[in-house]
């Protein structure tokens, strides 16, 4: 066993973990945090974007014993105290989501390119969003909420 | 999907790292993981041991190499500012995964992985860079020509570890295009051609259509049309034979005429 000393939303946990547990199971069986959604387990679909060490990355291709150290953020951290953020808002008004599981990997992976040094074109939400799986929406209302925040 | 069982090994410097590499006989290297951990949790592969070399403080390195060239050590992601200043790598980057993947693979781990469909192992090729591989026998570099020998296939050592690229500069005058033909962005590459113009020198360099990336001697007055000549694609669910070979065709035209026109 692994011991865990890692920062989730602000609080500490310690835990003791398989070498071969994924941070997205571990985030969501150890800790209850099931914001984070599980996809495709390979890296393609996006929906497990957890922020880590303040850079979005797949939760299912790393192993919780990588994290000791780690300060992550998941979905469940983005609002504090109940408001939404800007991005959520921008989510809620236009329409951004339907059945809501890619939701929480896109906000986290869109946050990421917006703290960016240069607020990012249309163009490249579009192109990072090729990263994140969305089948209900078709995309549109996505590109709409993520481009207001940027000012696109 | 989950892995199978392994040991964990998290060293703290590239002594130790080499050392358990050099102890273990199927043990897998560690790096970003955005290739090792999908085969892991498809159960594509079943190491006993992941060596994990993200904590050892050598391999972060970004320094001009002694000639003219960008030296990038093991643990360097691919979304590293630190890397734009390599007109190459800059072309290229933008191509490899996704904004999220890239914040966590590496340059050196996709090139160790030699996906014949990953753009780096081509830069690199392109460029005519060199790997530095150590283990605890010791260090040597390897060349890209030299490097690729197939599919996820390297002339590295079991025991080896590839702690940095090496990545020569284009010079004064030269011109360098890459093109890529991908279902969705991000995606693998059906096809990819890189291209480089240094005088009357015509270097042009495939991948993702052969077993590893390839470099063509093409005809400059009629560049695809020769490259296709060069090259037998295998076909797959995403096209035939003669697709892949239109595919190289239209990108080695399109890539030698951007580059001709970047070269002063």
């Amino acid at each position: 066993m692994i011991a865990v000393d890692v920062i989730v939303n602000q609080r500490r946990y310690r835990e003791e973990v398989e070498p071969r547990l994924l941070l997205s199971d571990f985030l969501r069986h150890r800790l209850g945090l099931t914001g984070t959604h599980v996809g495709c387990e390979h890296g393609v679909c996006g929906a497990c974007t957890v922020r880590l060490d303040g850079a979005a990355v797949r939760s299912c291709l790393l192993l919780a014993a990588q994290v000791d150290g780690s300060e992550i953020v998941t979905v469940e951290g983005l609002a504090g105290g109940g408001a939404l953020t800007p991005l959520q808002e921008a989510f809620h008004r236009h329409h951004a989501l339907q059945c809501g599981f890619c939701t929480p990997g896109i906000l986290i992976a869109a946050e990421d390119l917006l703290a960016r040094d240069l607020p990012p074109t249309r163009e490249q939400i579009v192109d990072m969003l090729s990263g994140q799986l969305c089948r209900c929406t078709g995309y549109t209302a996505i590109v709409d909420a993520i481009a207001e925040v940027a000012g696109a | 999907m989950k892995p199978t069982q392994f040991d964990y090994v998290r060293p703290d410097s590239l002594d130790e790292a080499l050392s358990a590499l050099a102890e273990t006989d199927d043990a897998k290297v560690l790096a970003g993981g955005q290739s090792l951990v999908p085969a892991l949790n498809m159960r594509l592969l079943r190491p006993s041991t992941l060596v994990d070399i993200n904590r050892v403080p050598e391999l972060d390195n970004v320094t001009r190499g002694s000639t003219s060239s960008l030296v990038v050590g093991a643990r360097v992601r691919q979304s590293d500012p630190r890397l734009n200043a390599h007109l190459v790598l800059a072309a290229v980057l933008p191509h490899v995964g996704h904004t999220v993947t890239r914040n966590r693979g590496t340059v050196c781990g996709s090139i160790a992985h030699a996906d014949t469909a990953a753009e780096l192992p081509l830069a690199l090729l392109a460029c005519d860079g060199t790997a530095v591989v150590a283990s605890a026998r010791g260090r040597r570099e390897i060349s890209a020509e030299e490097l690729f020998l197939g599919p996820y296939t390297t002339a590295l050592a079991r025991d080896e570890l590839l702690v940095e690229s090496v990545w020569p500069e284009l010079r004064e005058g030269d011109g360098f295009a890459f093109e890529e033909f991908a279902q969705r962005g991000g995606d693998y590459a059906l096809c990819m051609v890189a291209a480089r113009v240094r005088g009357t020198e015509l270097r042009v360099v495939v991948g993702a259509v052969a077993p590893v990336p390839t470099v063509l001697t093409v005809d400059a007055d009629s560049p695809g049309e020769s490259a296709v000549a060069q090259v037998e694609p295998w076909g797959s669910v995403h096209g035939s034979p003669e697709y892949f070979r239109q595919l190289v065709r239209v990108l080695v035209d399109r890539t030698v005429v951007r580059a001709k026109e970047q070269a002063a």
